[in-house]
């Protein structure tokens, strides 16, 4: 019974969140008539001619390198930055640790919509506006106060036990946090930097103020976007998707992981 | 000893020096603009000004209530969705990609998403009609019923990012180490009472930082809001960006912006204080 | 293990991927306006649609010498703070930039443009229209060179035509005869089928600004508390009731238009356009109402400038002098819908469907005796956005919230004249002309 039940329940809930996506992909493979019409039709025409018209677009293929590309860069740096810092709040308890945690997730709390031309300036001076590492670098800033939280929230999981075995054992500090804690933390540092790819991959305001010939795909596709016709919302709205659900596809067995840590 | 005693401190370092470069400089200056009136002079003025606005109590309210109502729902429905995928069902990849999708739906996206499904000629007045159950368009969007509005919200809003919770939730339900799952088993515990004597708890640190996570990124969220609620409803996040995109008035953004980081630094502390930190060395 | 293997693995992909994206950014065998071609950045905030800035990168751009990035962005912020920011860090990246008069004004007020006199007089066989001749000069020099202009007219669907009040003639209707039209509608229907822009990006302001206001009380800021401005809000109030409670989400009219959640709207004619054209058969355009003091209306112009920090400015003025060629202007004519800042007549070749539709409307519409042609805000500078807050306020306070008419003008006037103090801008068209700061009346 309760084996039903909670089939029931999965099955609901993944209905919940794919039916709103089919209604995507029948506008973006739909005529315009038919995206205009009333009733919707369930269906869609398989037109491709919004698509077609994305796909065509002069600097599209550019774009969306550029977005794949920063993303994976922010993934990276902001799992390295995070690591050592989730590490010490894990593990250790000293005076500065809520103040510390506060103050990073005070940047995030400030909406960076006001913070455009100060940051704008800098990256100026600094000769990385305009470039794939410079939008790497501030999608980093932005992902990192999360990042750390979610991986401190990782380490504290596993348990200090399991390092200390391993030091018995003749590890060296660092050889534990190697051997021992990392295997275990794999699918939750997996899904932080996962978060952050996703983060830095969809981010459109503060990449478009970043950069001017080397957007990345939501810059190019989303500031027009909001005022295309309909038929063309949803063509860039699945072509926008599509590489995110690819990308999730490929990273969800990390995440799954290969059980939990033993003690042994 | 010492270097015991500052080992933590060192590895705060790259993180906190990293953050210092990209925000010190900018947050003071725009904290400065806040303080500063739209003629230059330091006074309460641009503060005073975004108080006394019509919209700005209404802009308040809304947004406590939407988070308010949307952190339970989504901390309850993450809960189902990573228990599914930990648990013992088949298709565990299955649900877990499904489940995440809505990660990789950008929030301007998921905005002109749900509009197509709320709007007069939208999705679900087409299967809603189809079914029989109205016999006209309904009018979600309408925003002379706040509730219904709001509802419309808090819908879009719990499909798009309730992802963020589950795979933090996943990330933690997997670390708990199966030894402990298994000396559940071996007392005969059912499955709700594992649930509740040795998941929950170890879970805790989690469910903490996914809330905390959450709390942070609804203040900042106005892409659905605007998007569904239109000109007609406020919340900060909407505010601040307006007053600096239509209004440009960097001064009115700022004040928006130090309010909302006084109320998440709220926010995040009841969090905190509702589900205390244990010593994090292991149970 | 496990994870630093992917580790490097990811590092590995991200500086392949960067070195490949390196050798991209390098190759300009892209179309003209393609990422990262390494050309002539022109920026703009119009033509900022998917399709436009395709059109803008194919067609218009097609045939100039040199690689063209163009880049477009609604957002006058965004545009103001590159600008700004770029000055203050002492770098041009933009070459050439394209926006409305306004934004220019802007600009201008912050030192930031080149004198354009130059170009616009060496440019004199364009043929120019005075009267945007006029708005693109500030101080007596020009900071633009018109490009591009437009107005706002209204459209409507076929199946709200025959419920048009007796006796109404659509091409010359009032206030009064609109808002008996779209009452019909909704007696008929039972829905409310009116649209206005009200949305976030909608253009509800300029409806205020420069149609309401001037059609019914002759003025804008002088006239903004005035017992005539009193009934034009009652009427927008009635009128209101008539329309589609989404239209807080609206922002380009022909959606709802061609969705039939609306059947009569009015906007900006680029953002009419679409359903013009989609429909031609089905949806037709007309003037903007007239009202008791005349009709009101609102040219625009967008124009093309460049930022004084750049340092060889001539490469941009020959993009400028391609941009503004007959050929190229006939072109943009039909791709997008903008109108050039000359003469009509002298365009070369047939008009689309949609697009001749406007071109009739908009003639009928300025040459309507008793047309008063408002000009948009002119020297206000940085205080543009506060100007127009004052507006959306009112209208907020008056007819979403319902509140008391003349409290909420009387409140909001206190606000306008604040704005035209800190920005000491004088009056401007509709309102009469005159030395000293512009008084709200």
């Amino acid at each position: 019974m309760r084996r039903v039940l909670a089939y029931g329940a999965a099955v609901l809930l993944a209905g919940w969140i794919l039916v709103p996506i089919w209604f995507v992909v029948v506008g973006a493979f739909s005529t315009a008539d038919s995206v205009y019409s009333y009733p919707l039709a369930a269906w869609p025409d398989w037109s491709l001619e919004s698509m077609r018209f994305f796909v065509t677009s002069a600097g599209v293929p550019q774009a969306l390198l550029s977005s794949v590309v920063v993303a994976l860069l922010t993934g990276v740096l902001t799992l390295l930055l995070a690591a050592p810092a989730g590490y010490a709040l894990a593990r250790f308890v000293f005076p500065g640790a809520s103040a510390y945690r506060l103050t990073v997730l005070a940047t995030r709390a400030f909406p960076v919509v006001v913070l455009s031309i100060p940051l704008a300036v800098f990256f100026l001076q600094w000769g990385i506006y305009d470039t794939v590492w410079g939008v790497a670098f501030m999608h980093t800033a932005l992902a990192l106060p999360f990042v750390v939280l979610m991986v401190a929230g990782v380490f504290a999981g596993v348990p200090v036990d399991i390092e200390e075995a391993a030091q018995i054992f003749g590890c060296s500090r660092v050889g534990a946090f190697r051997r021992a804690v990392v295997p275990n933390a794999a699918p939750g540092l997996a899904a932080a930097g996962t978060f952050a790819v996703l983060l830095s991959y969809n981010e459109v305001f503060a990449a478009s103020i970043l950069t001017l010939q080397e957007p990345t795909l939501p810059v190019f596709v989303l500031t027009g976007l909001t005022q295309a016709p309909l038929p063309f919302r949803y063509a860039g709205a699945l072509f926008l998707l599509a590489p995110a659900f690819l990308f999730i596809l490929l990273i969800r067995k990390r995440l799954i992981g290969v059980g939990g840590p033993t003690l042994r | 000893m010492s270097v015991r005693r500052s080992l933590p401190y060192l590895l705060l370092v790259p993180s906190v020096a990293y953050l210092l470069i990209f925000f010190a400089s900018p947050m003071v200056q725009a904290v400065g603009l806040a303080f500063t009136s739209t003629t230059g002079e330091w006074g309460l003025s641009s503060l005073s000004a975004m108080v006394s606005d019509d919209r700005f109590w209404p802009a308040v309210w809304t947004t406590v209530i939407l988070l308010v109502v949307l952190l339970p729902i989504q901390l309850a429905l993450a809960l189902v969705m990573s228990m599914i995928v930990t648990g013992r069902l088949r298709g565990k990849g299955f649900w877990l990609y499904v489940f995440l999708l809505p990660l990789g739906v950008s929030e301007l996206g998921a905005g002109i998403l749900w509009y197509s499904i709320f709007v007069e000629q939208g999705w679900l007045n087409t299967v809603l009609q189809a079914v029989g159950i109205v016999d006209r368009p309904v009018l979600w969007l309408d925003y002379r019923e706040p509730w219904r509005v709001i509802g419309t919200i808090v819908v879009a809003e719990a499909w798009r990012s309730t992802s963020l919770l589950v795979i933090i939730l996943v990330g933690g339900l997997r670390a708990i180490p199966r030894d402990y799952l298994e000396a559940a088993d071996v007392f005969h515990a059912g499955q709700w009472q594992r649930m509740r004597h040795v998941v929950l708890p170890m879970l805790r640190p989690t469910i903490r930082t996914a809330l905390i996570v959450r709390v942070v990124l609804a203040f900042e969220v106005f892409a659905t809001v605007i998007a569904l609620g239109g000109t007609a409803t406020d919340t900060l996040a909407t505010q601040a960006n307006r007053a600096y995109t239509e209004f440009q008035d960097a001064h009115l953004a700022s004040a928006y912006g130090l309010v909302i980081l006084v109320v998440s630094l709220v926010a995040v502390g009841i969090v905190l204080a509702a589900l205390p930190t244990h010593k994090e060395r292991g149970e | 293990m496990g994870v630093s293997r992917r580790d490097a693995l990811r590092l590995g992909l991200g500086t392949a991927a960067l070195g490949v994206l390196s050798a991209c950014a390098l190759d300009t065998s892209g179309a003209p306006g393609g990422v990262g071609s390494g050309g002539l950045v022109f920026y703009s905030t119009q033509l900022s649609t998917t399709e436009e800035a395709e059109s803008v990168r194919r067609q218009i751009l097609a045939g100039f010498g040199q690689p063209v990035q163009f880049t477009a962005d609604p957002s006058t912020t965004k545009m103001l703070d590159r600008v700004r920011a770029e000055a203050r860090a002492g770098t041009s990246n933009l070459a050439l930039i394209g926006a409305l008069q306004g934004e220019h004004a802007t600009l201008w007020k912050e030192g930031l443009l080149r004198d354009m006199t130059d170009v616009v007089e060496s440019l004199g066989d364009r043929g120019f229209t005075s009267r945007y001749l006029d708005l693109a000069r500030f101080d007596g020099r020009y900071a633009f060179v018109p490009w591009i202009s437009a107005s706002y007219l209204m459209a409507a669907r076929r199946e709200a035509l025959e419920f048009l009040p007796a006796g109404a003639d659509l091409q010359a209707l009032t206030y009064a005869q609109l808002l008996d039209w779209t009452r019909a509608i909704q007696q008929a229907t039972g829905s409310a089928r009116f649209g206005l822009p009200a949305g976030e990006n909608g253009l509800l302001k300029r409806f205020l600004q420069g149609y309401a206001y001037p059609s019914f009380t002759g003025g804008v800021n002088t006239t903004f508390a005035s017992p005539e401005a009193v009934g034009m809000w009652a009427w927008l109030r009635q009128i209101w009731d008539t329309a589609n409670p989404q239209s807080v989400t609206y922002g380009f009219m022909q959606e709802p238009l061609l969705t039939g959640e609306v059947w009569v709207a009015w906007d900006h004619a680029v953002r009419l356009v679409d359903a013009l054209q989609t429909r031609p058969d089905d949806i037709v355009s007309f003037p903007a109402p007239t009202g008791p003091r005349g009709l009101g209306y609102l040219p625009v112009l967008g124009g093309l400038s460049i930022p004084k920090a750049v340092a060889d400015p001539q490469p941009s003025i020959d993009l400028i002098r391609h941009l503004t060629d007959p050929a190229r202007v006939s072109t943009t004519l039909r791709t997008v819908a903008w109108f050039p800042p000359q003469d009509l007549a002298a365009i070369p070749g047939g008009l689309p469907p949609g697009v001749g539709q406007e071109a009739e409307t908009l003639q009928r519409m300025v040459g309507t005796p008793g047309a008063v042609a408002s000009s948009l805000a002119v020297g206000l500078g940085g205080q543009s956005g506060a100007y127009d807050k004052v507006f959306t306020d009112t209208f907020r306070g008056i007819v979403l919230d319902a509140g008391d008419v003349r409290g909420t003008l009387a409140t909001q006037a206190a606000a306008l004249q604040g704005v035209l103090d800190t920005a000491q801008a004088r009056c401007w068209a509709p309102d009469p002309l005159g030395e000293g700061v512009c008084r709200v009346g």
